[in-house]
Formats: structure tokens, sequence, C-alpha cells
């Protein structure tokens, strides 16, 4: 076992864990922050993406005791229905979700390309860079849009 | 009851305020006190005899409760999964179904087939353990391409040639005939990829048993729990329906694939009795490649008869579809009653015979995907249809208009009867925003740049609203296909509206409060949807085969027209006035001619406290159901153009333009809708693109992963212009068609049409890699260089 | 994954030691590779000394005509690079284009040395820049390094700490994805340093990253993209699987180089 410390959505948790539990594990399975998803194996489906010191990574390739000494956020940490984060509310008015599994890892990914591409961003841009998160739904027509538009709101 | 929100309005979706802020609840989301975890241990072997199964060590090792077998099942009088539709050979004898037990009975059929699950207090205590089972092995040959399916060793003694079916439709003398009287034939042979639906949540289950009550409960990723229960309690045996409550809660997407009942969840809900402990299980992806049920897989042989002005006189098919080890559970049906009755696409064709053989293999099971049979028609239909087109040196456009049915209803031969359409609209809006007209000059463009441009066309056909009950119980099915609804007025008027149907991404929380709002004259924040539990819906058959506008929401009306009808009751009591002159618009019972007049929710109230009339003249309360049966599918059509660019030196294909023109009938919710095409499209181009399930000779499932199976991503994809035209459909209420799956039936054949006119011949394969259309580059600069 | 023993030493020297403890250990760097295979449990170390933690292995310098990079250093950080961009514009564009953003976030150019997958993308680089790999214990040509696939000339508790690139005077790579796992089917790094040309190939060799003859001969004369029209790669030796044919690859290979030779010398 193993002791991790680590700030997520702006609180402190420590915990004792077993050294192979991955970040995306201990965020569902010990905190209960279950908007963070697990869609595959291999580090390509994207619906676990959280922010660690503030930059997109995969949760479900990324060990929790890694992260010791972290801040991470994750899609409970940055809106609620009642205050949106501007690409949350992107999401909902271009209608860039339909099932909503990949969305939190979808958005959580939206908010970093904006972090590091900017406010400004095309089509091109939007669908190359977004080449780490798959979803099964929307064709990605409308998820294109909500990206473009949440970009520019986050400005 | 504003315009805003009304039917026809681009209603922003309720349910996405938890979705985008991390509150859905999934399977996987919940869980359970004191549960334990499942892990299956399966076959690495695609067939093999299990001479020996020995789980004495698994049983000792930490944290294990209990490791079941097959022999453990058939203990506990569990049945085996069952296929739901009867298929009977040409000769009237009935198809040749193997036993399907949820965990291996002596035998293994594929890789992923379930030996035994054991179960434990952590899932990794639970995969730590299975490496203990010790089987004996006594591995046979494996049994993976479908024209070699006979003569190899039977996968199931029932079937020994390996043969499902030798199913056929339509009239063979009189298509002969037509046949006959050809000046011009068109043959083509086709292979539809074999796909793997891989919706992003994978499965999941939770099975908990209360021995207070006796009640076991299933949480499960299922797009029909009614489904699941009737199944699970009628045919498995696990309980009655009343001790059996399933609950689909969220659900990532299904596509299909979460219709089917799987050993899994049967598995989880009968072995938390067994173990005392709930019991979780969730698929990991590989599982999920391994062991959901997979898509399309046919293999088929069509010809076209056309007469000297290049009419077409008749069609034939011949097709082979891969049903996998085992039939799941809707199986049999798709590449019979949901394909062959496809085959007259948009056109009018005389005579149709098509042979459909059902194969068994071992592979995993092949089942409902998106379309379901009717993308694997249209794929026939315009492949051929274009290529009838080219010989024929006659535009495509022109080809298709000159065979389209013009009048309404039409018969076609094989089964359906469309009721409406108007396919010449369609295929003047796509013609007119695809700026056809100009494309010869794009494609020059191309080439002065080195690339070869193409253009292809897709006018589908598909039938949706399943189904009207009598007429699929004649064909075959083992349930009716009607759907219900209940409508729930609460005292000061806000209303609960539960369906049978189910949504796992389709919206039906916004769409169907969209529809009773409007109906009901009321507020649509005071209109909510509850789906997904047996113990709150009475019962339902599910959403897929497009099926939750055109039958779900006509249930869904019919309950709000006896609300309304009992609502005038009590308002003509609480307005002192007869009912015949009470009237209801835009949420307000009046009395006729008078100024007096109740709101909804104050007749909701007066219907509760039931002060104004006698208890035994009116009952109290507001609260209607009802079940509707559809009396015909229905027929949404449309046309589709892609436009491709080819990098011939690296045989990268690019989608430079899509349009897409459909007629869904009426449409409650267009931003809904639109986003159940550019869905389908995206589908339909990864299965022409990009996906392919593909096991070797020995039966392995090469691409188990995303490593190996490519799903299109955003880069993958182009935006899609989608226009639409409309005539309403004349046999539901609504006059809906359904949207769901118009894109997955669309795309394919409108890509490889595109592909094959640029390479400039029709041997392109799906999914038109790189690597294959490289390669079909290669073909056509030969072929350039022999002219 | 199976059960480890963790470990986060703070220096390079702490990890050697740890290393030469657990002789079934493994070094966890990024974890974008290593992580995955042991969910998969087709790796199984009994301990994982994580460099995330330990000093000095990160960050980006100029050391007079070398380019330095930490073995920890992000691929993110790579891409991003100032200094990278201005030195060796091709390196950056690669790093770019490694996985998706997330996995740039975490992957490192010493751990994807160090794995010496015959698809990544940074063997090319290091290859065809004659790059230097610099251990705990010594230094080591890219010539030497890699040793095919999935091994390297990393003997048992040596540690990748900076690795070390000439800067070129031209220098591009190009990737042709495979269509599902987006790692290089076909990459090729041009680079040209005075008279010399080097073409490193990943992806397509059976045998891991390799130099091609065919294009540094044909470059070697003359560094422009036309210099390798009717340029034929040898089959031999070349991956063939469901994605490509051995034959495809070869095709590609010298399309891809002649893209980058394009890149290197456009503007």
């Amino acid at each position: 076992m193993a002791s991790v410390t680590l700030t997520v959505n702006g609180k402190q948790v420590t915990a004792t864990v077993d050294p192979r539990t991955l970040l995306a594990q201990f965020l569902r399975e010990h905190l209960h922050l279950t908007g963070t998803h697990v869609g595959c194996d291999t580090s390509q489906c994207g619906a676990c993406v959280v922010h660690v010191n503030g930059r997109a990574i995969k949760s479900c390739t990324t060990l929790a005791v890694s992260c010791d000494g972290a801040l991470v956020t994750t899609i409970e940490g940055i809106g609620t229905p009642d205050n949106l984060h501007p690409m949350q509310a992107a999401f909902r008015e271009n209608h860039g979700l339909q099932c909503g599994f990949c969305t939190p890892g979808m958005i959580m990914s939206a908010i970093d390309i904006v972090n590091r591409r900017g406010n400004k961003l095309d089509e091109h841009t939007i669908r190359e860079e977004l080449e780490g998160n798959i979803c099964r739904c929307t064709g990605y027509h409308n998820i294109v849009k909500a990206v473009a538009q949440g970009a520019a709101a986050m400005n | 009851m504003s315009a805003k929100t009304g039917v026809g309005a681009s209603v922003l979706r309720k349910e996405d305020f938890r979705f985008i802020t991390g509150k859905g609840q999934y399977t996987d989301d919940i869980n359970r006190q004191d549960q334990a975890y499942a892990y299956f241990l399966r076959s690495p072997h695609a067939h093999a005899n299990i001479k020996k199964l020995d789980v004495t060590a698994a049983k000792k090792a930490p944290g294990v409760l209990g490791v079941l077998t097959g022999d453990d099942l058939a203990a506990d009088k569990i049945g085996g999964l069952i296929c739901g539709w009867m298929i009977h050979n040409k000769d009237g004898s009935p198809m040749k179904a193997g036993a399907h037990p949820a965990l291996a009975q002596g035998k293994v059929r594929y890789v992923g087939d379930h030996v035994a699950v054991v179960i434990a207090d952590t899932y990794q205590q639970a995969k730590d353990a299975a490496e203990q089972i010790h089987v004996d092995y006594q591995v046979l040959p494996a049994v993976v391409d479908m024209n070699k399916a006979k003569g190899s060793p039977a996968i199931h003694d029932v079937a020994p040639d390996n043969v499902v079916y030798d199913w056929h439709l339509g009239d063979k003398a009189a298509t002969d005939a037509a046949f006959a009287k050809a000046k011009h034939l068109t043959k083509i042979d086709l292979v539809n990829n074999r796909l793997i639906p891989n919706a992003v949540e994978p499965r999941a289950a939770i099975g908990d048993f209360d021995s207070g009550t006796g009640i076991y409960t299933l949480y499960t990723t299922s797009q029909n729990p009614h489904v699941a229960r009737l199944v699970l309690s009628a045919f498995v045996g696990i309980a009655p329906e009343h001790k059996l409550r399933v609950i689909a809660p969220d659900v990532g997407g299904g596509f299909g694939s979460k219709i089917f009942i799987y050993a899994e969840e049967t598995v989880c809900v009968w072995a938390a009795k067994k173990v005392g402990r709930p019991v979780k299980w969730t698929a990991d992806r590989t599982e999920a490649f391994l062991s959901d049920a997979h898509g399309r897989d046919h293999i088929s042989h069509a010809e076209l008869a056309l007469d000297d002005k290049g009419k077409i006189l008749g069609l034939r098919v011949k097709t082979k579809a891969n049903l996998g080890a085992y039939l799941s559970t809707f199986s049999s049906c798709v590449p019979t009653y949901l394909y062959a009755p496809l085959l007259s696409g948009q056109y009018d064709i005389p005579a149709i015979y098509a042979e459909v053989e059902g194969i068994y293999t071992t592979t995993a099971p092949v089942d409902a995907y998106r379309g379901a049979g009717r993308p694997e028609a249209t794929f026939v239909v315009e492949r051929l249809i274009e290529k009838a087109a080219r010989e024929t040196g006659t535009d495509p456009a022109t080809f298709r208009r000159k065979n389209f049915v013009k009048s309404f209803p039409h018969q076609t031969p094989v089964i359906m009867a469309y009721d409406t359409g108007n396919y010449t609209a369609s295929l003047d809006l796509a013609l007119e925003m695809a700026d056809y007209k100009n494309f010869a000059k794009r494609k020059k463009d191309s080439a002065k740049n080195g690339k070869l441009r193409g253009i292809g066309f897709s006018a589908y056909i598909e039938a949706c609203g399943i189904a009207p009950s009598a007429a699929v119980g004649s064909l075959g099915a083992g349930v009716g296909l009607w759907e219900s609804a209940e409508i729930r007025v609460n005292p000061v008027g806000t209303v609960e509206v539960l369906t049978g149907s189910h949504s796992h991404g389709q919206g039906h929380e916004t769409t169907f409060a969209q529809l009773v709002a409007d109906r009901l004259g009321i507020d649509i924040e005071a209109v909510s949807v509850v789906h997904g539990d047996t113990d709150k819906v009475q019962f339902g058959m599910g959403t897929y085969g497009s099926r939750s506008g055109a039958v779900g929401m006509s249930a869904i009306v019919k309950a709000v027209d006896k609300v309304i009808a009992k609502g005038k009751k009590v308002a003509a009591y609480a307005l002192e006035a007869a009912e015949k002159d009470i009237q209801f618009k835009d949420g307000r019972f009046s009395v006729a001619g008078t100024d007096k007049s109740l709101a909804f929710g104050e007749v909701a109230l007066q219907a509760y406290i039931a002060h104004k009339f006698n208890g035994q003249d009116l009952e109290p309360g507001l609260k209607e159901g009802a079940f509707y049966d559809p009396t015909n599918f229905t027929f949404p059509s449309g046309v589709h153009i892609c436009e491709v660019e080819i990098d011939p030196e690296t045989g990268v294909t690019d989608i430079v333009k899509w349009t897409a023109v459909d007629d869904f009938g009426n449409v409650i919710n267009p931003m809904i809708v639109e986003g159940q095409v550019h869905g389908g499209i995206a589908q339909g181009v990864g299965q022409a693109l990009l996906e392919g399930a593909h096991y070797n000779a020995d039966g392995q499932l090469v691409t188990a992963s995303y490593m190996d199976y490519t799903m299109p991503r955003a880069d993958d994809l182009p935006s899609f212009n989608v226009g639409m035209t409309n005539t309403p459909c004349t046999t539901n209420p609504l006059g809906i068609k359904g949207c769901g799956e118009a894109g997955a039936i669309a795309a394919p054949p409108a890509v490889i049409n595109a592909i094959t006119d640029a390479v400039g011949h029709e041997d392109v394969p799906m999914p038109a890699t790189p690597y294959a259309v490289w390669q079909a580059c290669q073909k056509g600069a030969r072929k350039l260089a022999a002219e | 994954m199976y059960a480890f023993n963790y470990h986060a030493p703070k220096t390079v020297r702490q990890a050697a030691s740890l290393l030469a403890k657990n002789t079934d250990g493994k070094v966890l760097a990024g974890g974008q590779t290593l992580l995955p295979t042991m969910k998969q449990r087709l790796a199984s170390p009994s301990a994982l000394i994580d460099l995330g933690h330990a000093e000095g292995m990160s960050g980006i310098e100029q050391k007079g005509r070398n380019i330095v990079i930490g073995a920890m250093t992000r691929h993110v950080e790579v891409s991003t690079s100032a200094i990278v961009k201005n030195a060796i514009p091709g390196l950056a564009a690669l790093a770019e284009g490694i996985g998706d953003g997330a996995v740039r976030n975490r992957g490192t150019i010493g751990g994807s040395l160090a794995n010496n997958d015959p698809a990544a993308d940074y063997p090319s680089a290091a290859l065809a820049l004659n790059a230097t790999i610099i251990t705990n214990k010594r230094k080591i040509s890219a010539d030497e390094f890699f040793q095919g696939m999935f091994s390297t000339a990393l003997e048992e508790g040596e540690i990748i700490v900076k690795v070390s690139f000439p800067i070129p005077s031209k220098a591009a790579y190009e990737k042709f994805p495979n269509p599902a796992s987006r790692y290089a089917l076909v990459g090729v790094f041009v680079a040209k340093k005075g008279s010399d040309v080097r073409v490193a190939v990943t992806g397509a060799g059976s045998n891991g990253v390799f130099r091609s003859k065919e294009c540094e001969a044909a470059l070697s004369s003359r560094f422009n993209a036309r210099a390798l029209d009717g340029v034929k790669v040898s089959a031999s030796g070349l991956n063939a699987d469901m994605h490509a044919s051995a034959d495809y690859r070869a095709h590609l290979i010298p399309v891809m180089a002649k893209r980058a030779v394009e890149k290197a010398t456009a503007k």
C-alpha cells in the first residue's frame, strides 16, 4: 500500500491505496466522482480525461500515486447546472452530446485545447485536437461547433 | 405553451445538465452495499471441447466467494439464452438453433466464450483467482470463413453442416421470367464487412438479491429492460417477473448491442443469490470487442435485369449471413425479415427473389447493429444501381429518377407496402445542395493537383416503427412489437410520462416532454419522463429500430388523448356544464360559448380532490395508460451524396462534401433529429472507410482493441450538410417515420460509389482503408493503361 | 495489473540503486505505454520506480550546437519549446504528432526511446539526427542505441537521463499513421547536417527503426524532393499486417521521405 495526497476540485484528500490504483479508479471508487468515465483499456477513447496540474491527462493511464501532491480537476469541479463552465454550456447549446458518456472527457479535453491553442479555433484544428476523444453518437459535427463556441466564450 | 418549446422546435435537452456536469448515473457508477465483483474466464480458443474444468484452486484463492460453471447453471435449472425469432427454411422446416448456455457446458465456440465466473471481494482478486482455473481443452478446428463452413466440423450438433437456415423471399418463377426478358444484366459480388458496435460505455451489470423479500434486482446497460426481464423470467428462469426488477439507468450508447440478453447479466443476477452479495461486472474494452454482439457480415451476389430503356425488370440476390457461434436474441431476423423486404429500395421493381443462408461460425454472435439488415440491403441495392447506371452510360441520378416508385401506396414484391414518399423531391434537393452540376469542374481541378475525385449516391429506404404485432407474429417473432405509455398527472398539474421506450442518447426526456407539453398546453418544465425501470413502467418493448418516435410517441399521444377526455369529464362537473360543451385548447378546459374555463392544472386538482363530482359516477384521479400497436412499418427515405478526393500516392480518401436529404415525415425536435443523422452517417462512414472486425484463420479476433479496430475520430469526418423533405407518415397519429438509423443505412454505398467513381472500377472493398484504396488506385491505373 | 511495489525516488542516483535492488523492477516514466501493457497483464514488474518526482531530469536547453532534452521532458514541452522550434522545428513537429493532447501531456522522450516501440516516432528523430543518448553511466550514439524491436543498448540498472540532438541544417518528419492506433505505419525523419544526410524510418521495419540507404543515397547528391523520384525501397524485412502489406509500406517510405524533404526545404 502507498499513501497519496491530492487536491481534487479544490479539496485536499489523503488516502492509502494499492499502488496499482489508477487515477480514474481513485476518483470513481474512493472519491465517488463518477463523472470521470472509463471507456477503453488502451488510452484512446478519452472518456477518462481530467486535468492534473492544469493539463489534460488520461486518468486511466496514470497511477494515483504518481500524482502525489498534484492538483486534480474533474468534470465535477468546473461547473454546476446553475453555474455552468462556458464549455459545458456550449456543449448543451450545440447539442454536442447524446448519450453523455464521452462528454466529461470531451469537455475536459476541449478546455485543455483552449488552454493550449487559444480562443479562436478553426474546424480543422478542433478536429485534429480531438484525436484522443472518441464519441460514437454525435458524428462529432456538433461537438466541433460546441468546442468552437466554448473556446470563444472562454475568452 | 410557448412556440419555443412546442412540437417542431429545436428545444435544448433537459437531460444534458446531468451529463455535462458529471452527474449522469450509468450502471458502473452504481455501487451496492457490500458488493462483490465478477470476472469471467473466457475461452482462448475458437472451438474446443472442455475435457476437464478444475476450479478447486481458484475457489481457495484470497477473497473468492464463489467460482461458478455451466454445471452449476444446470444444477440450478437455469436455462440457456434464447433467440426470439423463428425462421423457417425454404422447405418449411424450422431453423436449427443450438443451445446457448450462459456458461459453457462441455464446449466453447468462440474466443471470448464464457467458461466460468469467479466472484470475489475485489475485481483484482477475481481476476487473479481465474488464473488458477485449470481447463483441459481439446482444440477443434476454427470455422471462420462462411464459404468453408459447410464441411467443417459441426459447431452445434443440431446443425451438422453449420447452416442455421436456408431461407428465401419473393417469387422465384416471376423473377426468372423477368430475367429471361432482360436486355441488360448487371451483376455484383459484395462483402458487407463485419462491425463491432463499440458504444463508448462498455456493458455492465449488477445483480442484487434481497433475501427478505425474495426479489432480485438487476442494474444493466440495456436498451429494453422489460424484454430483459421477460427473457430472464420466462425463458432463463431466474425468477418470476414479479420477483425480478430490471433497471437500465443512464445508458452510454447502444446502437443495437444493448438490446440483447447476454451471459454476463444473467450470471450476475443468478450469482447474487448464490454468493449472498450483490455482484458487479463491468466489461473492459477488449471484453466488449470479444463478447458484444457484432453486426453485418454478409457475402452477397446480386443481379439486376434491365429492359432496353434502362427500366428495372427484376432483382435477385443470394446472401450468406454470418450469425456467429450462437443465435443472439434477435439475430435470426436481421438477415431475413429486416433485410430482404428492403431490397426493393426506392425503386419500382416488378419481381424480386432473395435467398439467405444463415451460417454458424466460431466467432462472436452477430445481431442487430444500427440499421440491422437495412444497411446490408441498401448496400446491395445502391451499389448495384450505381453499377447499372455506369454500365448503361446513364447519369446515376437520372437512372434512379427513372426507376423511382412514384405513386403511393406502393406494394413491393417483398412484403412491404410503402404508404407515402416523394423520392424525386429528396433527390432534387440533394443534387442542388451538393452542387452536382459543377462536379465535373471540381473533378478536373482535383486532377490538376494529382488527386482523384469521385461522387457517389445513395437513395435509401428503411422500414422503421417496428412493428405491427400480428404481422411480425406471422413472420416468426416471439413477441408483439407495440409500445406502452402512461400519463400520470399530479394534483398540481405536473405530469410524469412513463414510457416503455428507453433513451440511451436519443433525448427522449426532451422530445417526449415537448410532445406532451405541447398537447396539454403546459410548460415543458412541468413534464418529466420516466423510463428504464420495470418497477415504474408497467411494460415496454424498448428502443431500437427507430421505433421510439413512431411507436413510443404514438402510445404517449394515445394516453394523452385519454387524459384530455377524462379531463373534460372532470371539467364538466367543475364548471357545471355538459361534457359535450367542454373544449380543450391551449391548456384550458372551457365551456363553449362562455367565458368559463379552468386551466389544465386546476382540472387536475379537481380530479384529485373529487369534491365536485360523485366518485361513483366518475373515478377520481387523472392517470391514463395506452398500448399502441402500429398498423404498418414506416418508411423513412432519402438521398445522400458523398464527394471524395483521393490521394493516389497514399490511398487516403478525404470526404470533401457530404449531403444528406432525409424524409422522416413530421419532426418533433429538428436539433435532435439532425444529431441522429450526423451520428448515423459517422457510423456508416466508419463502416465504409475505417471499421472491420477481423478474425484470423485460428478464430482469434485480431481487432480486439482500439489499437487495431479503427473507430471514426473527429479528424476522419467532415461536417455534414443536412436537409429535409417531408411526406408525413399516413399510418400513425403523429406522421412520424423515424430517424435513428438513416445515416448508417445511407452512408456506406454513398462512400463506395464515390470511391469507385474516382478510381474508375468497381473493385473497392469495405472498409476502404488507405491500403485498400491504394491497391484500387494501382488497379485503376493498370486498367487505364490497358485501355 | 499484477501487484507491484511503488518507489518514487528523488534523484537519478536513488532510482538507479532501487533499480539495482529490484531486478524485476521497471522504470516508470510517462507510463503511456507501460501502464496499458501492465493493465493487460502483459508485463508484471515486481516494482515500479517512478521517475516523475526525480530532480533534474526534465528540461530543454541549447548547449552549443546541440539541443539537450531531459529524459522526463514531456512531449508537450518539446512540441511547444521555443528553443526546439527554432533549432530543430522538425523535432517539435514530431512531438506535436505523438499520440493525442492528453498523451503528450504525460509521455516523455526518455520513456519513448527506452521502450523503442517499432512504431514510435522519437526513435526516427534520434537516429536521423544522430543523437546521443546520455544515461546515468555513459553516452550512447543513436546508431548503437537502437538494437531492434523493443530492444536497446541500455544495460540493467541503466537509466536515460538526457538526449542530445546536434542541430541539423535541415530536418523534418512525415508520418503516415496507422488508421486505428495512430502510431506510425510509416514515419520518415530526414535530416541534413553539412553533407551528411540521414533518413530514418519507423513503423515499417520488422526490427524497429532503421536508416533507408536508398533514400539517403538519393538525397546525398541533392537534398531535394525531386531527388527521390523513382527511388524504390525494398519490401524485404518490412512489416506486414492487416493494415498494410510490406509492399505498401515500402511504397510509402519514399513518398513520406519526399514529403518530409519538401517540408524541410520549404521557406
